[in-house]
């Protein structure tokens, strides 16, 4: 196992030799014949919840299980954006839990995720969009979570290089301003998650795809068939993303998921010169330059469901159109990479983290376009779910059965976004 | 950017259409009937194929008509399209399709 730590003295002593000490950060094992837990899926949500389940629940003979490798899929190709200003009571408390956890996340892993709560600002460009958004402002304060309204003037002098004169087709109109989000480095949050999980106990498989699911004759979860051998567990967590309604479709569960293609893409580097990220609904752009420098850019879904995570490029190039009228002068800026990620879509755009009717199965899904924010506080009542087989109060309301009896929690309508 | 066959109009590109998601689903004669899980399943609930999958498009921007297509969602390929009311073609191992194929259109 790991032992080695990060610190400022750490990496001075290993500099006396050149660097050549470090050891790898997990260990690569084989599989085991039987685990108390399985996690399917080795993104920053499932090794996260391996994490908490060997940190918090005293579970370590757990396997997280990745058909690629660790943080390839959707933590490795979203936009990195943190924020917790949702509309509903449900949301609230579920993405500002997340964004508690992000603040000291680093320290909690020893592990520099570079979370930057630069500010999230989400631009208003119509009197709807004020309308809604001081709407926002009013709810995420009543339920503890910072946001504030700017008017242009105060937008621009938060982030200079805003355009709120009246020469484009949408001005500004004004913003909501959320102080403590921000980003983080995706890779980083996968990566310290599963060399803190690997500490503890937990094996990191990947290039293991789950090719099916086992229950024994009272229905339960027993084992799991995969690419590398049959793996014995009574509980299993799924956190699949795009890939979550195949894999519950091994066990007979239907969810009510589709799969999109989501598009981003990402300028050459230049220097600092965006302070924050900036979102716009209306116009659809978000934002944000990285420590590298690049312009982190996010574009829409495609409009068809897909499993390709690949997109077509008038996504883009809708998308960038915004973002030459915000900001003039990234004009001349060229785009250095375009991807795409598959997202699995609810009906009412929140995620799922529930129990489900297979004993022993649970699923966290649904996250759609906006999952990476919520990946401290998702893999957290995640694992509190599998291990106590019972939901944690904050992703009690996260169920199924919520489509079944009417409770939607309904960020479709309210989203800071168009999905 | 997708290739989309209008059945009415010819190939045009995809922009020119708005998806409708999954075909063939019938809105329940008498909705008043249906216990609240069954009226879930046919409100929320999608096949979300991996593989080839049956879908409407609607021609929004040409002659505004609604038709399917069966598409492949590991590839993107479409196998066929054809009018609404028609039934959906039928395909040799149609279902999950392991490896990518060409498209026929």
């Amino acid at each position: 196992m790991s032992s080695q730590s990060f610190s400022g003295l750490s990496l001075f002593w290993r500099s006396l030799s050149s660097h050549r000490g470090w050891q790898t950060q997990w260990r690569k094992p084989e599989p085991k014949a039987h685990y108390d837990a399985v996690i399917v899926g080795g993104g920053g949500h499932g090794l996260g919840a391996a994490y908490y389940l060997a940190k918090e629940h005293g579970l370590t003979n757990i396997a997280v299980l990745e058909k690629g490798w660790i943080g390839g899929g959707n933590t490795g190709r979203n936009t990195t954006i943190i924020r917790s200003n949702y509309l509903f009571d449900e949301s609230a408390a579920l993405y500002d839990h997340s964004l508690k956890l992000w603040e000291n996340l680093s320290q909690a892993l020893n592990y520099n995720v570079m979370f930057s709560p630069r500010g999230v600002m989400m631009l208003a460009h119509t009197v709807h969009d004020i309308q809604v958004f001081k709407r926002h402002v009013h709810a995420n304060r009543c339920n503890g979570v910072d946001n504030e309204w700017l008017e242009p003037a105060e937008a621009k002098e938060f982030c200079p290089p805003l355009n709120i004169e009246g020469n484009i087709r949408y001005p500004v109109l004004g913003a909501a301003l959320q102080r403590r989000g921000g980003t983080a480095r995706h890779d980083a949050v996968a990566w310290g998650y599963a060399r803190a999980a690997d500490a503890l106990g937990v094996d990191i498989i990947e290039n293991c795809e789950v090719t099916g699911i086992r229950r024994d004759a009272r229905g339960a979860v027993e084992a799991l068939e995969t690419t590398r051998g049959v793996i014995q567990s009574r509980k299993v967590g799924v956190s699949a993303a795009g890939h979550s309604s195949v894999i519950m479709a091994l066990a007979g569960v239907h969810v009510p998921l589709e799969s999109y293609p989501l598009q981003a893409l990402v300028s050459e580097p230049v220097k600092p010169v965006f302070p924050c990220v900036v979102m716009s609904n209306t116009i659809h752009a978000y934002i944000s330059q990285s420590d590298k420098g690049e312009l982190v850019i996010g574009a829409g879904t495609d409009a068809y469901t897909s499993y390709t995570q690949r997109g077509a490029l008038h996504i883009n190039t809708h998308t960038l159109d915004a973002i030459c009228e915000l900001f003039p002068h990234f004009r001349r800026l060229r785009m250095l990479r375009n991807w795409g990620g598959i997202v699995d879509v609810t009906p009412d755009r929140s995620p799922i983290i529930a129990k489900t009717p297979v004993p022993g199965l649970y699923v966290n899904c649904g996250w759609g376009t906006g999952g990476f924010k919520a990946t401290p506080g998702s893999a957290h009542v995640f694992a509190w779910t599998i291990a106590r087989d019972e939901p944690h109060p904050i992703n009690a309301p996260f169920t199924i059965e919520r489509f079944r009896d009417g409770y939607l929690i309904d960020e479709a309508a309210a989203a800071a976004v168009a999905h | 950017m997708l290739l989309i066959v209008c059945p009415y109009c010819g190939k045009r590109p995809e922009i020119e259409f708005t998806y409708g998601g999954q075909a063939h689903l019938a809105r329940p004669a008498q909705p008043s009937q249906l216990d609240d899980q069954a009226w879930a399943e046919f409100l929320y609930m999608r096949a979300n194929t991996k593989g080839i999958y049956a879908e409407r498009w609607r021609h929004s921007r040409g002659c505004g008509r609604f038709f399917n297509a069966l598409r492949d969602t590991t590839t993107d390929h479409f196998l066929a399209f054809y009018k609404t009311g028609e039934a959906q073609p039928a395909l040799s191992g149609s279902g999950a399709s392991p490896t990518p194929r060409e498209s026929t259109t």
